[in-house]
């Protein structure tokens, strides 16, 4: 009784504490008073777009398309990799995208790293080996930011991961380089895109620190598939997906395995379940 | 410790004999989970999530080992140690998934669990002290949950850290050199770091322990069922082995067909993108969120957004953060004193009608509500939405289980569970046990204050 008694005083003691200190005063100002007028700023664009095709990865039975991880490898390299580190990646992961081992080993001397001079000691750089891994474009932070505007410029080994719908928020970005809403525009007649920075309807902000990198026939294919900017970014964004993911579809072809063995056990185990029971009578009402 | 009936190990070969007389561990496990335990007849599929949560912690053990084996805790290194355990370490992937995921899982499964306990009134006389001990794992559980979450070091490891011990600063006089010396610092550090690993690594051998003490508990009174009777023949129960292994084992397949579809096909479907982001002290994230396990509790400790003032004279006399401290702790602490706030002695939510509109239309949606709140950034209206929703959640376990507990006129009450689950005139059920009852017999009525007359289990 003591317990029952001093509950119902806490719980309404508590209660009181949270309806008439926290809850009234904030439903007054509610009612009250105006609602707090929402900063002027330009929504940002949630509906993100992709490909007309979708991506071969997608879905529980995607496989890699090993020709746009490669394509999507030379845009890495000849347009994002100026500014973007790929930290988490190692020359010797290109194998995956179809390389020879060969292969790989000359594409790594292609890239200089950092590395110690062996006769002085100091540093220096010299040629990749497949072991090594991608060289960040900048020394330190402090040399990215001066060279961007005071903008950091992020590593993009996982950046499909770390953003909410990332494959398509990847591909958006890079063809969201367009001309302001007018209609948006309207409604918040403060919105304006300051001297540095780049409209760019998905990014959170729509104001980005990143200049349009991708344009039509902005480099040639090896395979000679036509370089639009739609094609660019697909490319790029499958091949960001790898880095982000590389067991990726090695994970969907596991879980097939995986599931596929557990359904046949668990049939197993439901039918054994049944047959144990059989002697016992049905539930006809429980409780 | 059983019924009497139950079966007794009878080692056969000269070998089991020699262990018995040795170390009696056969005998223990037959007697725990074998065919010496002898369990209701009637159990649901409700009763599946006991085993599971076992399960589920020897699957966070083993996978947290070997996870551990390739981790640094080191605020330079474990976001890249992470990064090598998901593309160098073989399977590393499959294990850090299994392992993240398992986490929500168990969480999935001990909710089911203890939602289970509150319906069925699980937690009442004899098996209080089953329920004392299965809140201490929860909150055990929410420790373990927490630093694990920290380990990785991404952005949301580093802020959720940053937001949990900061409530340590609310604790009047004592809280900021309490916060300070349990992070190692100012803001979460390597020191940090290095003993959330260490606690997250031994907390669950803590949990595995006070498994044992639940488990032990359990035994002595035996499993409760759905009807709420208790168990007062031999056909009221069936050998836990062959019949709840069997449904067990059942359990565990559907279990793990869903588990295994958010590890392969969904692995960050219950995650945080942030958390693919390094920890940067500098950079705060838009929004901070718990793991979604959490989010209900995180809902109540934010209801509290005014201090608690005398009118009129500006003094406070608790701020607000220590009021959402006091409440977020004692959202759990409440259900220490559950088995003395319901007193009714009928033990099922399904012979309780007023209960059960409260447990149904009232608990159920509050914490799915809390759960969406704790979700939402902090404006309006989910600010109001927590506040009406936290106000019902105490009041249902500290004011309306009291009072319902005395009101309620609860349903008839089947004579026992074999009555229960072969109904009338049965004869062909394996044990003909409610044959010698007249019809108006069947049901106990008038039970408030009247013991539902169970047998005690024999010595």
């Amino acid at each position: 009784m003591t317990i029952r008694l001093g509950g119902i005083i806490f719980g309404l003691v508590l209660v009181a504490i949270l309806l008439l200190w926290s809850l009234a005063p904030g439903a007054y100002s509610l009612i009250a008073e105006p609602a707090p007028e929402k900063p002027d700023y330009y929504a940002f664009q949630e509906d993100l777009i992709e490909p007309a095709s979708g991506f071969s990865f997608d879905g529980p039975l995607g496989k890699w398309d090993y020709a746009q991880l490669q394509r999507g490898y030379q845009v890495y390299k000849e347009v994002c990799s100026a500014c973007h580190s790929l930290k988490y990646v190692a020359f010797r992961n290109l194998q995956q995208l179809g390389y020879s081992e060969a292969e790989v080993r000359a594409e790594a001397a292609n890239w200089n790293v950092p590395g110690i001079d062996p006769q002085t000691g100091e540093a220096t750089t010299r040629p990749g080996e497949p072991t090594d891994y991608f060289p960040s474009p900048y020394p330190n932070e402090v040399a990215a930011r001066a060279a961007n505007n005071n903008a950091i410029p992020p590593d993009l080994s996982l950046m499909t991961k770390a953003r909410p719908d990332g494959v398509h928020y990847v591909y958006s970005l890079n063809l969201g380089y367009n001309e302001p809403d007018p209609a948006d525009v309207k409604k918040s007649p403060n919105f304006e895109t300051p001297p540095g920075l780049y409209f760019n309807e998905y990014f959170y902000n729509v104001n980005i620190a990143m200049p349009p990198q991708l344009y039509d026939d902005l480099l040639t294919y090896a395979d000679g598939t036509p370089a639009t900017k739609e094609q660019l970014s697909a490319d790029v964004t499958a091949f960001l997906t790898w880095t982000a993911e590389p067991s990726l579809v090695q994970r969907k072809q596991t879980g097939w395995f995986v599931i596929g063995f557990l359904m046949f056990a668990t049939a197993l185990a439901f039918l054994s379940y049944k047959q144990i029971w059989a002697g016992i009578k049905p539930k006809q009402n429980n409780g | 410790m059983s019924f009497a009936w139950a079966k007794q190990y009878e080692p056969k070969s000269g070998f089991t004999k020699w262990i018995d007389e040795k170390l009696p561990l056969p005998r223990l496990v037959y007697d725990a989970v074998g065919a010496g335990y002898p369990v209701p007849r009637n159990l649901n599929y409700m009763w599946n999530f006991g085993v599971l949560a076992g399960f589920s912690l020897v699957l966070q053990i083993v996978t947290g080992v070997v996870l551990a084996m390739h981790y640094a805790a080191s605020v330079d290194v474990a976001f890249g140690s992470i990064e090598h355990i998901m593309r160098n370490v073989n399977y590393g992937w499959m294990l850090k998934y299994a392992h993240a995921n398992g986490a929500s899982f168990f969480f999935i499964v001990i909710y089911l669990h203890i939602f289970r306990g509150l319906y069925y009134s699980s937690y009442k006389a004899p098996r209080e002290m089953i329920w004392l001990l299965g809140v201490v794992i929860f909150l055990l559980m929410m420790a373990t949950a927490f630093m694990g979450y920290v380990l990785p070091w991404g952005q949301m490891s580093f802020w959720g850290a940053k937001v949990i011990t900061g409530l340590f600063g609310a604790i009047p006089f004592i809280g900021e050199p309490l916060q300070i010396w349990l992070v190692g610092g100012y803001a979460p550090n390597d020191s940090t770091l290095n003993r959330f690993f260490s606690l997250h690594f031994l907390f669950p051998f803590v949990i595995a322990g006070v498994v044992i003490l639940h488990i032990w508990a359990l035994h002595i009174p035996g499993s409760s069922n759905p009807t709420g009777v208790e168990v007062k023949q031999e056909s009221d129960t069936v050998p836990f082995h062959p019949y709840y292994t069997a449904k067990d084992g059942f359990g565990l397949g559907v279990f793990l067909i869903l588990f295994t579809l958010f590890v392969f096909f969904l692995p960050n479907a219950l995650g945080h993108p942030d958390n693919w982001i390094e920890a940067n002290p500098l950079s705060t994230p838009a929004h901070i969120v718990p793991e979604w396990y959490f989010l209900p509790f995180y809902a109540i400790l934010r209801a509290f957004t005014g201090d608690l003032t005398i009118p009129f004279t500006g003094i406070v006399l608790i701020e607000a953060k220590l009021l959402g401290v006091i409440a977020m702790f004692g959202s759990i602490l409440v259900w220490f004193f559950l088995p003395w706030l319901d007193k009714s002695p009928v033990r099922s939510g399904s012979y309780r009608p007023l209960f059960q509109k409260f447990f149904w239309f009232g608990l159920i949606p509050t914490m799915i509500m809390l759960t969406i709140c704790g979700g939402a950034p902090a404006e309006q209206p989910w600010v109001i939405l927590s506040q009406i929703f936290t106000a019902y959640y105490f009041l249902h376990f500290l004011v309306i289980l009291p009072i319902i507990s005395q009101i309620e006129v609860p349903k008839p009450l089947p004579f026992s569970i074999t009555q229960a689950v072969l109904g009338d005139g049965d004869k062909d059920g394996m044990h003909s046990g409610g044959g010698q009852h007249p019809k108006p017999k069947r049901a106990v009525k008038d039970l408030p204050g009247d013991p539902d007359g169970s047998l005690q289990p024999a010595e």
